[in-house]
């Protein structure tokens, strides 16, 4: 029989705001435990929560950024259940009446082709703390730093019907949370994570297999490995008689499978209600404007601009625009060499190896936008040739300066003088009496080889074009 | 010395007539002597008292004009104190103490008022009788075989006794205005969201609301004046000038509608308790009042309704109660389940628990339609009664209870028994309005209390016409004869 | 409407209360004559009312993003029932 995958994505990512969503703690990442938990936090007796205005925006500005509807009064309910690190036994959180509602992300798949992903709604809640268990024999160390940052969960469609997809949707999510300025996005500390609800059912058939839920899932290679892992367990398991239950899983990376939680199967009954702390959240149409306003350009249309402004191909504006960094990147570039393709070749390629090698982030990286542009310069005034503008290229990555320093201590500089070039060219013809004696012969194939030879002689530096033209001329012997 | 009123004291102190550290021990003197009788405070804070007393003596040797500047009051123990045990009648808080203040307690102690202690009441403000308290009942100091009402019971008893001039109480569901009848002092539910929450030990979030309890309407004014205002740690404070609540104490009741809703003098109230607030409401005719005949046709169904909202509420709210970060924990607890349920089971009392088992019941799968949502429903046309009330009345007047003080025990064994003794001052919480309980008369030795019920933000005319009558009757004044 | 036992345990369980078998039947008794007591909300005619959360038609404020609370945590952990190296500690907690 041949299957269909269906997954649907919940991600949650955390707000970048200074304070928390209902206090006045700091949210700083890596401080000692507890030093950022106030009274609020730790839901001492007769403490009460106040929304972050923050928090409203950045949802708001999320809404608008995947086209969906801003609810004009959303509610804060609370989901009630015990664990050590939800200091209230509930977590705030938006339950009836989300802010956000039927947004939808478009991604690019990989044969060229787009396809719409249905945001079902995104809703504002508390983090909650972290355990620890190392360090103690027979306990649980609790941290409640965390306990209060902002989150916004951010619910998709079952829209996506491949592993691929769901990392292409989620990668798409991530860039647009960072074009945004609303998260960092950093899934190494867990600003940025995502469940996956994953299900199979028989090509062609309408209504949807029994699902299971894999938490814990922090990198976009987890997402994909964990969905492949688990499309194939339920697949084994309904062809060889058994049934998906509906259940959570947990994604083990250092084994590569999927496990029952079966400590959290315990029958959970939140039993929602409003929050009586905190009243409808009420956004009017001028605080919609207003946010609107402050959204930057957004992926798509970075592209589209890319593309019409720059004359790129739609693949290298899709790339170059895939992180809002590399975009502000090439676009500096593009600006200082005013070469745009040549700009987007170089930065999607020797920068982009470069920086994959080095590890590094877009921020650190030893070549900066202008620096680039002096180099691409240099091309376009054929200082240099594309060659030598490698070398130079690597040179500055070391951090020997910049390409003109650079260019001009390693005596870099093309030889563009006619006469100077006509004279290597005879002393070549001169030592190589019998391969011109073929060439003229008709064996135009030699010309590459009395190309290389002139080449070598100048290091490389002789203007390519210049050498095919005069070198032509002179093996024709006139 | 003599007694006076919160109001006489504050005239007394700022002529130089008493300092506020003769005041002070003076009072803390008639706890010391007096309270064994009652058990009306957990807590008293004599030091603590006494460097307040210096501090405001100190304040007002400078002319300051600080509005409670060196009067002492009391506290109940469902407030934030800092650096003292805040324990909501609770063995779960015992150990509790506050590393915060409550804003409630910040505005009285910035006005210069002088804290004595911190007053018993029920645990975790559940309760009509303050027998749910873990630290004991208190007794009615009109008659110590009967309760003081509840859960303010303690602070009721404590200003009857006169062993404090004043002290603040909480309102869920009358826990003020019940314990103020029972004990025949003056004290006012002021409209939700005119004084702060924070800091105050939450029962039900949407109910709950602190006020002051005095002997008179006046000294209930004083005490208000410093206890409103908005605060930006409560998101449902109101964001609203605050008005001084004595400047209506003089206004005339010549043209005044007052709404008397037969709904609150039918079956199941006291013929004394009846006679008295008639004759009451006779003062009032008689100062130029209109008295008119109104219904509020769903009132019936305030206590059920309040049964499920206040429990849902509750059952959330005394989450946190977790044995993790404060308050009792159980002693070596084998796992996770254990430490949690058996902290929960030792640190609450069967009230409590009661009501977390109700709350956690009506707003579980398949129960919250049929329960909470109905009570908010429900809920919805209560208000919506007294919405209509307002259009024709300015004040609405009743009993506030349909009894006096029942006896202590007289009914432990029967919840629902209990929870029908707020039967008229549950639809003022649930609708959020203000109301005021003054001493309307006695039943034999036993106080009788009348409520006044206003508009949303008309503490002022509720105050003025508690006022008023108190310029006629000296129901307020009047003393428990084992306390003069 | 009646409780029983089971169902008490339940709830009990939700709610992270310890309950014996003599409390469960007190409170299968005494929480059944409280919800006959609650049955008269059914009499209500509630047909098209919106339920009512907040006692005042008011909406959320919202406060400035910026940072207003220290660093306490001395204080706070002093009142703790289990603290090691600034953590709050509960018994292993088994993922």
């Amino acid at each position: 029989m041949e299957w269909e995958t269906v997954i649907g994505l919940e991600i949650h990512t955390q707000l970048n705001t200074v304070s928390k969503i209902f206090s006045g703690a700091a949210t700083a990442y890596g401080a000692e435990p507890n030093r950022q938990a106030c009274a609020v936090d730790l839901g001492l007796p007769g403490v009460l929560p106040v929304l972050n205005a923050a928090v409203v925006e950045k949802a708001v500005m999320l809404g608008l950024a995947i086209d969906a509807r801003i609810a004009p009064r959303s509610v804060f309910a609370r989901k009630n259940y015990f664990y050590p690190d939800l200091p209230k036994g509930y977590q705030i959180s938006q339950y009836e009446l989300p802010i956000v509602e039927q947004g939808h992300l478009d991604i690019d798949l990989e044969d060229g082709s787009r396809k719409r992903i249905g945001v079902t709604r995104a809703h504002l809640e508390e983090d909650a703390g972290k355990s620890l268990h190392e360090g103690f024999t027979a306990m649980t160390g609790i941290d409640l730093n965390r306990a209060g940052t902002p989150l916004v969960e951010i619910v998709s469609e079952p829209d996506m019907r491949s592993a691929k997809e769901a990392v292409a949707y989620m990668k798409k999510l991530h860039a647009l949370v960072r074009y945004l300025g609303i998260s960092d996005g950093n899934m190494q500390e867990g600003s940025f994570r995502c469940d996956a609800n994953v299900s199979v059912r028989p090509r062609g058939r309408t209504e949807f297999g029994t699902r299971a839920e894999i938490k814990n899932l922090n990198s976009f290679r987890f997402v994909e490995r964990a969905i492949n892992f688990e499309v194939e367990r339920q697949i084994d398991l309904i062809e060889s008689g058994g049934t998906v239950v509906q259940e959570t899983r947990l994604y083990d990376p250092d084994r590569d499978e999927t496990r029952s939680m079966r400590s959290k199967e315990e029958a959970n009954d939140y039993r929602y209600f409003p929050d009586p702390d905190l009243l409808p959240v009420v956004i009017h149409a001028e605080d919609i404007e207003a946010a609107r306003r402050r959204l930057p350009e957004l992926p798509d249309a970075k592209r589209e601009r890319f593309i019409s402004a720059y004359g790129l191909s739609a693949y290298d504006a899709g790339s170059l625009t895939a992180s809002r960094e590399l975009a502000d990147y090439f676009e500096a570039v593009a600006a200082g060499c005013g070469a745009p393709k040549l700009a987007a070749n170089w930065v999607m390629g020797d920068f982009s190896a470069a920086l994959n090698r080095s590890e590094a982030g877009l921020a650190q990286s030893p070549v900066s936008a202008a620096g680039l542009a002096q180099l691409l310069s240099r091309i376009q005034d054929e200082t240099i040739s594309g060659k030598i503008a490698k070398e130079v290229f690597d040179a500055m990555w070391a951090g020997e300066g910049g390409a003109d320093a650079i260019i001009e201590a390693r005596g870099l500089k093309q030889i563009t003088d006619t006469g100077a070039i006509d004279a290597i060219i005879d002393e070549v013809i001169a030592a190589n009496p019998s391969q011109l004696e073929q060439y003229r012969s008709g064996k135009d194939k030699l010309f590459g080889f009395f190309v290389g030879q002139v080449m070598k002689k100048t290091r490389g530096q002789a203007n390519p074009a210049q050498v095919n033209e005069r070198l032509r001329a002179r093996l024709q012997g006139d | 010395m003599k007694l006076d009123t919160l109001a006489g004291w504050a005239r007394r102190l700022r002529a130089r007539d008493i300092s506020s550290r003769e005041l002070t021990e003076f009072y803390l003197g008639r706890i010391d002597r007096l309270d064994s009788q009652l058990n009306s405070f957990i807590s008293v804070t004599p030091d603590l008292a006494l460097a307040a007393a210096d501090a405001a003596d100190e304040r007002l040797a400078r002319g300051d004009e600080a509005p409670l500047l060196g009067l002492p009051v009391a506290q109940k123990d469902i407030f934030c104190t800092f650096g003292v045990r805040t324990s909501c009648g609770s063995k779960m808080l015992d150990n509790f103490i506050a590393p915060y203040t409550a804003t409630v307690v910040e505005r009285m102690n910035a006005a210069g008022a002088v804290m004595l202690g911190k007053t018993n009441m029920d645990e975790f403000a559940m309760g009509s009788s303050n027998e749910t308290s873990h630290y004991g009942p208190v007794r009615n100091p009109w008659d110590p075989e009967r309760v003081p009402g509840g859960s303010s019971g303690g602070s009721a008893a404590a200003v009857a006794a006169r062993l404090v001039p004043a002290a603040t109480g909480t309102d869920t569901g009358g826990s003020i205005r019940q314990p103020a009848a029972f004990c025949g002092i003056t004290g006012i539910k002021p409209t939700y969201g005119r004084v702060s929450r924070y800091g105050m030990i939450a029962f039900a979030s949407s109910l709950d609301q602190a006020g002051p309890m005095a002997a008179s309407a006046e000294d209930c004014a004083l005490m208000l004046n410093a206890m409103a205002g908005f605060d930006p740690r409560d998101s449902t404070s109101v964001e609203r000038p605050v008005e001084d609540f004595t400047a209506g104490l003089g206004a005339d009741l010549k043209g005044l509608r007052i709404g008397l809703p037969r709904e609150f003098f039918g079956e199941g109230l006291d013929p004394g308790v009846r006679a008295a607030t008639e004759a009451a409401l006779a003062v009032l005719r008689e100062r130029g009042a209109e008295l008119i005949e109104i219904s509020l046709p769903n009132s019936g169904l305030s206590v059920p309704a309040y049964y499920v909202v206040a429990p849902a509420e509750c059952s959330s709210n005394l989450a946190r109660y977790d044995g993790v970060r404060f308050g009792h924990r159980c002693d070596e607890p084998r796992d996770l389940t254990d430490l949690y349920t058996r902290s929960r089971a030792e640190g609450f009392g069967a009230e409590v628990k009661r009501r977390i088992m109700i709350g956690t019941y009506v707003l579980s799968a398949g129960y919250y339609d049929a329960y909470y949502l109905k009570a908010q429903k429900v809920r919805r046309l209560i208000a919506d009664d007294f919405r209509r009330a307002f259009g024709q009345v300015d004040v609405i007047a009743g009993p506030t209870s349909p009894e006096t003080p029942f006896r202590l025990g007289e009914k432990s064994a029967d919840p629902v028994q209990m929870y029908l003794s707020d039967i008229y001052t549950i639809a003022v919480n649930l609708a959020g309005l203000p109301g005021l309980s003054m001493p309307a008369g006695t039943v034999g030795n036993l106080p009788v209390g009348m409520q006044l019920i206003g508009n949303y933000f008309d503490e002022a005319r509720l105050l003025g016409v508690a006022h008023q009558f108190q310029q006629e009757t000296d129901w307020h004044a009047r003393m428990p004869a084992a306390f003069v | 409407m009646s409780l029983n036992s089971d169902e008490v345990r339940r709830i009990a369980q939700l709610a992270r209360l310890a309950v014996d078998d003599r409390e469960a039947e007190e409170f299968a008794a005494g929480l059944s004559d409280i919800f006959d007591f609650v049955e008269a909300l059914n009499a209500a005619e509630i047909g098209g009312v919106e339920p009512m959360a907040h006692p005042l038609d008011a909406e959320q404020r919202l406060r400035p993003d910026a940072v207003s609370e220290p660093d306490q945590r001395e204080l706070f952990q002093a009142i703790a029932p289990a603290v090691d190296g600034g953590l709050y500690l509960v018994p292993r907690v088994i993922e």
